[in-house]
């Protein structure tokens, strides 16, 4: 829902050093609720110059920038949309604890931009009056001054800083209009107007406040704006009880399929350019340190690389919807179903990019103000089928299953692979049902979506999020993926062993494999695994799953010594036990299927749920009754293609 | 009468919310006792409902309009619904 969508948080960076601090300069942090226009504006005052890194201990993305003045710099501090200072969600504690200091190692700001959404001033005055309260140097920014006008908003800043006491301004952030206005208040904060009187706390005069605060800046006790006719008008469609429903089935197909469609000519492209390097690489530099670049490090970075076109356009795909306004009503379309499974209409959108990674879905869960609800949505989304899946669907599901008609345009591989997401998709619901049911403890608190008006997004403010995320994935799962390929390198390749005379050099590849450190590993696992039907390389190709479930396949590659990923299919039908017979058969593939549909093999998955929940008990709850889950569910997938076959 | 009980295009007061976290949630987001309240539309599924207050649309659910004790405008009478807010 909010920017903070975007998977920019599970960095390690701590705060208080580097390029954007400035010793002495004074803070002053950006303070709005969540579509005031407080990003924007952020952007448009520091440039690209913002560093992102994480409040300590906890996942709230803390972006702080340094504004360069005439005659000072400001470091400008960005906080987390919030509709109050009485926080509901850790979005929200952060602020409110950033706002007294509570944050270790990082001062209270000495000053405050409030920023508030011109058009909905008269529900914004209830945060002004908190912010107020707090009696540091505050300003107020009106976003959006050019919406009130076109809909006959009558509105005077100079008045409505009388009656607050404070200097206010009008801002049109991605046009640039009041930003000269706003940098001239910002070169001296501490000699701003102070209110003479700070606002009551009593609900009661409290609303009397508002109400006069109103009345002196517009003339009448509200603003009387025109309805947002292009507003009205698009979501008499995309609210319609059939249009509507049409229009979400059609734009999260489109979200998708473009995942898989528009992404496979970069997929493929990075695959055969990373392929030929490491070819180029084994000529040059001969032995086993030519391995270990070719097959380690080449690898390793293209296997990262390899996924970005899908994220880039995931996260492209759901910032476009955000900004423009239709992620809210996808939310709300959504709530009544997601309600059903103790989850609300938000956790559709984290869910949804789950599908890309978890990891970014596990972050956009921080939107959710009720904890239980989110803890709900992280615990299942490891189970939608994230696009690590995908190669192991890809791989199995072209090997085994026959491609053939069924009905109509609807083929066999097709069907199956629709079917591995959809039983992920309706087991995470049910997950997190149950989840959601044995952690009721907690009050409740209520769920409440706020519809923006459609707006056209800059492009600056979307290429800024998919940046964000594509670069922390690059930088947080790029690395464990990296780091995990050379490890099973070298697990896979020593000790180097003399295989017998007179086998073939795939032959020759296979033996050294199984007598490597993975293959000791493998087949010592075997007992655990043979009711799935699992051998040894399955079981070396699992473990290595651990590091990225994609792993699974180049490893698979690996012990079956196929030439190439390319020709695994055919090697892995081939592949004989003792007895003669195929040793990946049906059933044992369709084990293999469901197992990967559960169980959570994902350190980087882990690692943020570690993060997110503040407490090892929610991962490691989540890797012990995935991996039961998936066992149990393999075991029965094997039984049932046992008697059908 | 309850803010779940109108029907779209009703125009409503509130009156009161609870005096508990959920109001206080409530009052953030500008159902403060006074402010007008247009009831918008449903989601397909029956559930939330989009109210229109201070100047945003805010989809509540059901259990959570409950809580938000309203007047019809009319009840009010046009000359108190003048000041109201």
């Amino acid at each position: 829902m909010s920017p903070r969508h975007a998977p920019a948080c599970h960095g390690d960076a701590t705060l208080g050093s580097g390029d954007v601090t400035a010793p002495g300069a004074l803070q002053v942090a950006l303070i709005g609720s969540p579509n005031a226009g407080k990003t924007t504006l952020f952007n448009a005052l520091t440039g690209l110059r913002a560093k992102t890194a994480n409040y300590p201990g906890i996942t709230v993305t803390r972006r702080e920038g340094l504004l360069e003045l005439d005659r000072t710099h400001v470091r400008l501090v960005d906080l987390p949309g919030t509709y109050s200072l009485d926080p509901v969600s850790p979005d929200e504690q952060v602020v409110a604890d950033a706002l007294h200091g509570h944050v270790a190692g990082i001062p209270a700001p000495d000053a405050l931009v409030m920023v508030a959404d011109a058009t909905t001033l008269e529900r914004s005055l209830y945060l002004v009056a908190e912010v107020l309260q707090l009696g540091m140097p505050t300003c107020l920014v009106l976003t959006m001054v050019d919406e009130l006008t076109a809909r006959g908003g009558a509105l005077s800043l100079d008045r409505l800083g009388d009656a607050l006491g404070v200097p206010v301004l009008g801002v049109v952030g991605h046009r640039g209009i009041g930003l000269d206005q706003l940098r001239q208040l910002l070169h001296d904060p501490l000699a701003w107007s102070r209110p003479v009187l700070t606002p009551p706390t009593d609900p009661v005069e409290r609303s009397g406040w508002i109400e006069s605060v109103l009345l002196r800046a517009t003339g009448a006790d509200h603003l009387a704006l025109h309805a947002d006719s292009r507003t009205r008008r698009i979501d008499a469609v995309l609210l319609h009880p059939v249009a509507g429903s049409l229009a979400f089935l059609v734009v999260m197909l489109a979200l998708f399929q473009s995942i898989f469609t528009l992404a496979t000519p970069a997929v493929d492209w990075i695959d055969t350019r990373f392929a030929s390097l490491a070819d180029r690489v084994r000529d040059v530099l001969p032995g086993a340190f030519g391995d270990l670049v070719a097959d380690g490090v080449i690898t390793g970075v293209g296997g990262v690389l390899v996924f970005l076109p899908q994220i880039v356009l995931l996260l492209t795909f759901l910032a476009l919807l955000e900004k423009v306004g239709y992620l809210a009503r996808a939310a709300f379309l959504a709530d009544r179903v997601m309600g059903r499974f103790g989850l609300e209409g938000r956790s559709f959108v984290a869910l949804l990019s789950s599908f890309a990674c978890a990891i970014p879905g596990i972050m956009a869960a921080r939107t959710i103000p009720n904890d239980r609800r989110r803890l709900a949505t992280m615990m299942a989304a490891p189970l939608m089928t994230c696009t690590a899946r995908l190669p192991v669907y890809t791989l199995l599901v072209s090997a085994f299953v026959t491609d053939r008609a069924v009905v109509g345009p609807l083929r066999s591989q097709g069907l199956a692979m629709f079917g591995l997401y959809a039983l992920g998709a309706v087991s995470g619901l049910v997950y997190a049902g149950l989840l959601s049911a044995a952690t009721r403890r907690h009050g409740t608190s209520p769920v409440l979506l706020e519809m923006p008006p459609y707006r056209w997004p800059t492009l600056r403010s979307i290429a800024l999020q998919v940046w964000d995320g594509a670069w922390s994935f690059v930088r947080k799962a790029g690395t464990i993926i990296l780091l995990t390929t050379i490890v099973l390198w070298a697990l896979l390749r020593f000790p180097s062993s003399e295989a017998p005379d007179g086998l073939t050099a795939a032959e020759v590849a296979g033996y050294e494999m199984e007598h490597s450190v993975a293959g000791a590993i493998g087949h010592g696992l075997e007992p655990v695994f043979d009711p799935l039907g699992f051998d040894w390389r399955a079981n070396v190709a699992i473990i290595s799953s651990f590091a990225a479930r994609e792993v699974f396949v180049s490893t698979l590659a690996i012990t079956t010594a196929s030439d190439s990923e390319d020709s695994l299919p055919d090697r892995l039908a081939e592949l004989r036990d003792d007895s003669g017979d195929p040793l990946y058969d049906g059933p044992t593939v369709a084990a293999l299927l469901v197992f990967f549909v559960y169980a959570l093999q994902c350190m980087s998955t882990v690692a943020v749920l570690r993060r997110e929940t503040n407490s090892w008990r929610w991962p490691l709850t989540a890797v012990g009754s995935m991996f039961a889950l998936a066992y149990v569910a393999a075991l029965i997938a094997r039984s049932i293609a046992q008697v059908v076959s | 009468m309850r803010l779940d009980e109108t029907h779209q295009g009703d125009l409503v007061v509130v009156r009161a919310v609870a005096d508990d976290a959920v109001g206080r949630r409530l009052e953030a987001l500008g159902f403060i006792p006074g402010t007008r309240v247009v009831v918008g539309r449903r989601a397909p599924l029956g559930d939330p409902t989009i109210y229109r207050v201070r100047g945003a649309d805010v989809a509540v659910r059901r259990d959570t309009a409950r809580e938000i004790e309203v007047d019809p405008l009319d009840a009010v009478g046009r000359d108190v619904a003048g000041s109201a807010r």
